[in-house]
């Protein structure tokens, strides 16, 4: 710190809180997504490639969620289909 | 009962090798039977911060090969009855190191020490998961940083999931937080993270805070363990993160910023 600084206004723009509120949301997302199997992008893919053999759907059109509530799971399978 | 400890962080650069030498320099000094084990094979560096590289004949992957025996490996540190180290190896094959090989290398190292520090090198490929993979306690080191903190936080969900205590459902890895490189006085300034909040981000117990310090540079320059610096700032944070280690309450320090005189904060440099 020097002569200018010392007589400038000390308070300035908060940085670390700001780093702060960013990690706490991404960490609290990356944590949602650990606690998921790793084999659900892989289902996922193969989904794809077996309704594709019928229907013409892009890659993001099967959505594989995989919910916890208490003893058991849900898959949830969302499969958007195109417009006919 | 011989004790596996691994020092991780996920990103490289934190000071994992540094936290390494210091906290096995320290549980020698207590009189403590200790080894490091560098795992960072292709990237050995262990041994130029132990001060030991002109001394390393056969390392960690000749051991595991049946090359040579862990005794003709161990490299006994010059300063400390109590010390020794085992250096990776500079081979390019990434494939160099088994889980059972190593599984057998620190089974081994467990009959002879009290404790066995895993030095991790970055990233969570095979290398760090192998260090990680046998250990009773990890010691995670995490710079106030935003990339340290997250990848210190996916190194947790590993320690968590991906070791042999996770997988044969036995008590887990005693986790540590290591805050490193830590300047009070940008804290204050609110600009950098602090010690409370990288607490709460990661919610697990503080081993210890080290001041970003000069002493840190000049203790790798000379191949000395900053922790045997005991006049320095970095080398008495080190010194009670060990006592921690083994139990002991010892108050946290460096936590604040230094009060400087008027004069200073007038003319001072930065």
């Amino acid at each position: 710190m020097n002569i200018f600084d010392f007589f400038r206004d000390r308070k300035k723009s908060n940085t670390a809180s700001v780093a702060k509120e960013r990690l706490q949301i991404i960490v609290a997302h990356e944590r949602g997504q650990r606690s998921t199997p790793d084999y659900l992008p892989a289902l996922q893919k193969e989904l794809v490639e077996v309704i594709r053999k019928y229907v013409n759907i892009g890659n993001d059109d099967v959505q594989v969620a995989l919910e916890n509530q208490g003893s058991c799971s849900i898959l949830e399978l969302n499969i958007t289909l195109p417009d006919r | 009962m011989a004790k596996i400890l691994v020092v991780t962080s996920g990103k490289g650069g934190v000071g994992k090798t540094t936290t390494s030498a210091a906290i096995g320099t320290g549980l020698a000094l207590r009189g403590h039977k200790t080894v490091i084990v560098d795992f960072d094979v292709g990237l050995r560096n262990l041994d130029l911060i132990m001060g030991c590289e002109r001394r390393v004949v056969y390392d960690f992957v000749n051991v595991v090969n049946g090359e040579a025996t862990l005794s003709q490996a161990l490299i006994k540190d010059k300063r400390l009855e109590n010390l020794y180290v085992l250096a990776a190896s500079q081979t390019r094959d990434k494939d160099a190191l088994t889980q059972e090989g190593v599984g057998k290398v620190l089974n081994e190292l467990k009959e002879n020490f009290e404790y066995v520090i895993c030095d991790s090198p970055a990233g969570i490929e095979k290398g760090a998961s192998l260090a990680m993979y046998f250990a009773d306690e990890a010691i995670v080191v995490t710079n106030p940083e935003v990339s340290s903190v997250r990848d210190s936080d996916r190194m947790l969900g590993l320690l968590a999931s991906k070791s042999l205590r996770s997988v044969n459902g036995s008590d887990p890895i005693k986790e540590h937080l290591l805050l490193t490189r830590y300047n009070p006085e940008r804290v204050s300034k609110g600009e950098m993270l602090g010690v409370d909040d990288v607490t709460d981000i990661l919610a697990i117990k503080l081993l210890g805070v080290i001041p970003e310090s000069q002493a840190v540079l000049k203790a790798s320059n000379q191949g000395v363990p900053v922790i045997l610096d005991d006049q320095s700032d970095a080398g008495q944070a080190y010194s009670d993160a060990v006592d921690r280690l083994l139990g002991k309450e010892v108050s946290h320090r460096f936590l604040e910023e230094k009060k400087k005189g008027f004069f200073e904060r007038l003319f001072g440099g930065n």
